[in-house]
């Protein structure tokens, strides 16, 4: 079930030779259960690493980051990435090569039991309308298709909150409208809380109720958008 | 990544650079200022080379050694008409005859060599000849009260997990358990080496050597081994491992039950010319070499090996440790007639699993 | 590691002289193979019997264990070892990273009777148990001998986990980090992501390792007959010798090679499945620091097969020739000429295998029609690799000497110029290790893009030329790498060495090999570690070639290791 994220006055660095150097620094974010936000920005802002943070990638030098009730992050306290239930969709689609597209999805179910993993499996596979692509294998699918699959992976554990990094850069124009269009319209049926890391701005406008621009580690403004609605 | 791949480039040429100017002194053809003769042996260097410099020195011959460890017979014989060897020297009368029957020596007559050998210890018509003799012994710890002893007592129960030995298909091993097969028949022979097997202390592995390595580790008390080792051991610098082991042992001179003669059993190292040999009379002056009076006092004294000439002193160690030798008088031809059937019945027991 | 099966359209095949020198090549590959069956197979079945009751099945059962217990041993040395280097940062991670491939530098035999010694009742480190426990004498306490499978099974297993480490670590290095990230994202530890995701991604690379430790497992002659173990290499050896039954030891020659051929199948599926690996950008895993317990916990695990493998055996020849040259032995001049002799003849072995592998890599290149033609001559060419050096000998021998002798016939020479100037040991060599630069720089080959052919054609130039200017300083790294391996390997060989050397020559390998077959092992420390030491140095090249301490953003060169 989806939960409010809270992140409050972050801190992230890297030890580099030198010293630590601080990528975000005072970075503060709330967002309601259901909604979808956009981090946005130029390459080196620092917003994949908030991302990372949350998912539990990058450790957390200062502030905190709450999911719901739980504590996920604070510099005293860092819970492991399995246990966060946050979902990722990564830029290179991070499909599992030696499995098939329904073994892709079924990964996280690893709780349920079979019945219930195929029925999950299905239940997902037709959302992303791929129902009958379930046995073949991501080197067989195109680049669209493969996004679907990892979306349909992500969502099937019902994560609290699903993190998306640039997810569709590496696809054409073409695919890119449309899947865009679509993905809103799952997470938003589904109600699903989630963030977007993009530099690309008509991705932000059409994907997220709201967009953070950031620059330099922190959010400069907030835009509200007007997006068109699900089809 | 690309100066790893030149210091690599550089590390390759330099030795090419190496390899070829080595090849190529190698491959030019030796020229034949000197009289010569080669010699195809699977002896190891260190035993006959004293031998074959005195012999260079004393004849102005010289010697190119091949030392082939294994597969002389085949070798030579794939070398067919133009082989360049000119004597064959091996160890165990299995090896000499086999040489014979490969149709890869010739007969040679020769009043030294007829002289200085019995008649036992070479071929009829000269196609091989017997150089040196070696023992086949039992080593005991010394603490072992132990004054006699017969190769039947080996599967004696009473010596249940105290016994070390190499592989039973060893060709000193076989050789052993083919006169033991003249002796005693097949059936008696096979029921023996079930008794030794069971009395195994380790694996039928190693060498003549670990067998005294072993008594002194305390794996075993008794064990059976070739002469001349006892020499080498006890002979060893003091401190040294060798010593160590050698120093452990003592050594008794087996019999078999049956022979009323009570000698033991013996194996040779040989000598044939080469069939197709280009110096076949230097060939002949080298095996008349090593039957003379000083070659066989090197065989003696620095090999440890018996002479096979009479009258040749021995080394002190052997002689005190070991004893003058008396030779089963079977003849050796025999043991080669029941080799192979001393291998399958070796393979029948399973000795060396 | 992508191998392409089909070459794009716009490369010329190889011309008709390189595909004749290519099939010559390969038919001298061949031959000594099919000698061996008709040695085998000229005889008639007859005289199996015994054979075949005692001998066999015994030999093939010890040779079924042997491979079963070394591969699980070297499959859980290589990948964790590999697996721990690579995601995790502790103490003296960057000088194990290359350490882990020391014990390739040690042969098997010499491994073998440095532990006979080591572990022996009278030897130091039972010494030293029975001192901490009490004991006065071997009799009243000893540990198990080495001397049977378990030991066969460690002492193998510790020398050949290399080949495992070597493919598992190029493979985890280059697999994307996203990859595990996602694992964890959908509930897996850091443990689950490594056994449901990094793993079976490996395991085409693991199979590669596993099969060349398996091969050289079976080819194995000195470990397992000084540990008394009988394997089916042993029978053919002791059938030939002790029984005098070469065709007999042929037979089982035969029925060894198609234990070899399911190993070279295992190892060329496992090339193929390598299409796993991802074309994008990717970031490589990265390795996380350990603190504490855990951080020397790591450091002694990945210490471990590198103090067994390769410290404690080249210790103890330190110390053996240590103390023989204090004894007053000395090196003797027989040594230094052996030193020598291996040399010339590795490197000897390493320009004719380099050179052939260029020729049947380049001319197996073609187009379009019929790409498994040419391709037949370049698999030919590596099961060389496959069959154990004594039968690959003996089965050299009757068409090498018939060679010689009709060349020498027709030149009018004396005698047998070839087997007399050691080139019929320098051709055995080069087949038995020409599978190493065949592959290496077949694969190096199918990095070349096509485009850079297609502008040196356009700006005017051959196809040969191409080769020479272009294709040649592109493949360096391959050939480079794969010339090393042949050189390792060479200086380490024994069994073709023994049986096909010319007259008053020795390599370190036969003089070592004589010393222990007297049982003078100590005299043989000093050649051994003259082995070792000269092997030692191309090791560490190909380990600083192969292996960069930290893991690259783009996929490194990584040339398929033989």
């Amino acid at each position: 079930m989806s939960s409010p994220l809270h992140l409050d006055s972050l801190q992230l660095a890297y030890d580099t030779p030198r010293g630590p150097h601080t990528v975000v620094d005072g970075f503060s974010l709330d967002l309601a259960a259901g909604e979808i936000a956009c981090l946005f920005g130029p390459s080196g802002c620092g917003k994949t690493t908030v991302l990372r943070a949350i998912a539990g990638f990058e450790p957390v030098r200062a502030g905190t980051i709450r999911l719901g009730d739980t504590l996920l992050s604070s510099p005293q306290k860092h819970l492991p990435p399995e246990q966060r239930r946050v979902g990722m969709m990564f830029q290179e689609y991070a499909l599992f090569p030696h499995l098939s597209a329904a073994k892709n999805v079924a990964f996280g179910l690893r709780r349920l039991d079979r019945a219930a993993q195929q029925a999950r499996v299905a239940e997902m596979l037709a959302l992303v309308g791929l129902a009958e692509a379930g046995e073949r294998y991501p080197h067989e699918l195109s680049g669209g298709q493969q996004q679907r699959i990892a979306l349909a992976r992500a969502l099937a554990p019902s994560p609290a909150v699903l993190l998306l990094d640039e997810p569709f850069s590496n696809l054409d124009g073409g695919t890119r409208e449309r899947l865009t269009a679509e993905v809103r319209g799952i997470l938003k049926k589904a109600g699903q809380t989630a963030i977007l890391v993009t530099h690309n701005e008509a991705e932000a406008h059409a994907m997220a109720d709201r967009i953070g621009v950031m620059h330099n580690g922190r959010i400069t403004h907030w835009l509200e958008t007007a997006p068109s609605p699900a089809p | 990544m690309t100066d790893r791949s030149g210091s690599q480039g550089r590390v390759a040429h330099a030795l090419l650079g190496v390899s070829a100017a080595w090849l190529a002194l190698a491959a030019l053809p030796a020229h034949a200022a000197t009289d010569e003769l080669t010699l195809y042996t699977t002896r190891e260097a260190a035993l006959i080379q004293p031998l074959i410099s005195a012999f260079s020195a004393q004849s102005n011959i010289k010697v190119n050694t091949v030392f082939v460890k294994d597969g002389l017979l085949e070798r030579v014989k794939a070398e067919g008409a133009r082989s360049p060897a000119d004597v064959l020297m091996t160890v165990d009368i299995g090896n000499l005859v086999d040489l014979v029957e490969g149709g890869v020596t010739q007969p040679v007559k020769s009043a030294a060599l007829e002289s200085a050998i019995p008649a036992n210890l070479r071929g009829a018509d000269g196609q091989w000849f017997a150089l040196s003799l070696r023992a086949r012994v039992l080593y005991a710890d010394k603490n072992q009260p132990l004054t006699s002893f017969r190769y039947e007592d080996l599967a004696n129960p009473k010596y249940k997990g105290k016994v070390c030995i190499r592989a039973g298909q060893h060709p000193y091993n076989t050789a052993l358990v083919a006169a033991m097969i003249a002796h005693d028949g097949e059936a008696k022979t096979e029921q023996w080496l079930r008794g030794v097997k069971a009395n195994l202390a380790r694996k039928a592995t190693g060498g003549d050597r670990d067998v005294a390595r072993d008594i002194l580790g305390g794996i075993c008390d008794i064990g059976v081994a070739n002469s001349y080792y006892v020499g080498q051991m006890k002979s060893a610098k003091e401190g040294t491992d060798a010593r160590k082991w050698g120093d452990a042992i003592k050594v008794i001179r087996p019999t078999f039950a049956n022979a009323k003669s009570g000698g033991t059993h013996v194996n040779i190292s040989g000598a044939a010319v080469a069939k197709n040999a280009p110096q076949r009379a230097n060939a002949v002056k080298l095996l008349e070499f090593l039957v003379s009076e000083p070659a066989q006092a090197l065989y003696a004294q620095t090999n440890y090996e018996y002479p096979v000439r009479k009258g040749v002193a021995l080394d002190p160690i052997i002689g005190q440790t070991i004893g003058a030798l008396k030779v089963d008088p079977l003849p050796l031809t025999e043991i080669a007639k029941h080799r192979k059937q001393a291998s399958a019945l070796v393979d029948k027991v399973g000795f060396d699993q | 590691m992508l191998m392409s099966r089909r070459q794009p359209p716009g490369l010329r095949a190889a011309g008709p002289a390189w595909r004749c020198a290519s099939l010559l090549i390969a038919l001298g590959v061949l031959a000594p193979v099919l000698t061996l069956a008709w040695l085998a197979f000229g005889s008639g079945v007859g005289h199996w019997g015994p054979l075949f009751a005692h001998v066999l099945p015994q030999a093939a059962l010890n040779t079924a264990l042997l491979l079963a217990g070394v591969g699980t041993l070297v499959l859980v040395i290589g990948t964790g070892c590999a697996w721990l280097v690579t995601a995790h940062d502790f103490p003296g991670r960057g000088v194990l990273n290359w350490a882990l491939l020391l014990p390739l530098a040690m042969p098997t035999y010499i491994v073998a009777f440095a532990y006979l010694d080591l572990l022996h009742p009278i030897g130091p480190v039972q010494g030293a148990i029975r001192w901490m426990l009490g004991f006065d004498s071997p009799r009243q306490f000893r540990l198990p001998d080495l001397r049977s499978m378990p030991g066969a099974i460690f002492v193998l297993g510790f020398v050949l986990y290399p080949y495992v480490y070597m493919t598992a670590r190029a493979m985890f290095m280059t697999q994307p980090a996203h990859l595990l990230e996602a694992a964890r994202t959908l509930g897996e530890s850091r443990r689950g992501a490594f056994f449901r995701v990094a793993l079976p991604l490996a395991r085409p690379a693991l199979a590669v390792g596993l099969s060349l430790a398996l091969l050289e497992t079976l080819n194995d002659i000195g470990a397992s007959e000084f540990l008394g173990v009988n394997t089916l290499t042993v029978a053919v050896y002791t059938t030939w010798i002790t029984r005098s039954d070469l065709a007999g030891a042929a037979q089982i020659a035969c029925a060894m090679l198609f234990v070899v051929v399911a190993l070279v199948w295992l190892e060329r599926n496992g090339r193929q499945h390598q299409r796993f690996g991802s074309t994008q950008r990717m970031r490589a895993v990265q390795p996380r620091r350990l603190h504490g317990g855990a951080a020397w916990a790591a450091t002694a695990t990945a210490t471990l097969p590198v103090l067994v493998g390769f410290v404690a055996p080249a210790l103890y020849l330190v110390w053996e020739s240590g103390k023989r040259l204090h004894q007053g032995g000395g090196i003797s001049q027989g040594l230094v000429a052996s030193l020598g002799n291996t040399l010339a003849l590795a490197a000897g072995v390493t320009v004719v295998a380099v050179a052939a592998g260029l020729v049947v890599a380049w001319a197996s290149r073609s187009q379009g029609t019929s790409p498994n033609r040419a391709r037949w001559q370049a698999r030919a060419a590596t099961l060389g690799y496959a069959v154990p050096g004594t039968v690959l000998a003996i089965g050299l021998l009757t068409p090498a000497l018939a060679f010689d002798a009709a060349l020498a016939g027709a030149m009018g020479w004396q005698g047998l110029p070839l087997m007399g100037a050691g080139i019929v040991l320098v051709v055995a060599c080069a087949i038995r290790f020409l599978a190493m630069p065949v592959g290496g720089i077949e694969a190096g080959l199918a990095r070349i893009p096509p485009a850079i052919e297609q502008a040196s054609r356009l700006l005017g130039e051959t196809t040969g030329g191409t080769l020479r200017r272009v294709h040649l300083p592109l493949l360096q790294p391959a050939i480079a790498a794969g010339a090393l391996l042949v050189f390792v390997d060479a200086m380490k060989e024994l069994p073709a060495t023994l049986l096909l050397r010319p007259a008053n020559f020795d390599t370190l390998a036969t003089w070592l090999y004589a010393e222990a077959a007297r049982g003078t092992y100590e005299e043989g420390a000093i050649a051994a570690l003259a082995i070792v030491l000269a092997g030692l140095l191309p090791v560490v090249l190909l380990a600083r070639n192969q292996l960069g301490t930290t893991p690259a953003v783009t996929p490194p060169d990584t040339t398929d290791p033989a």
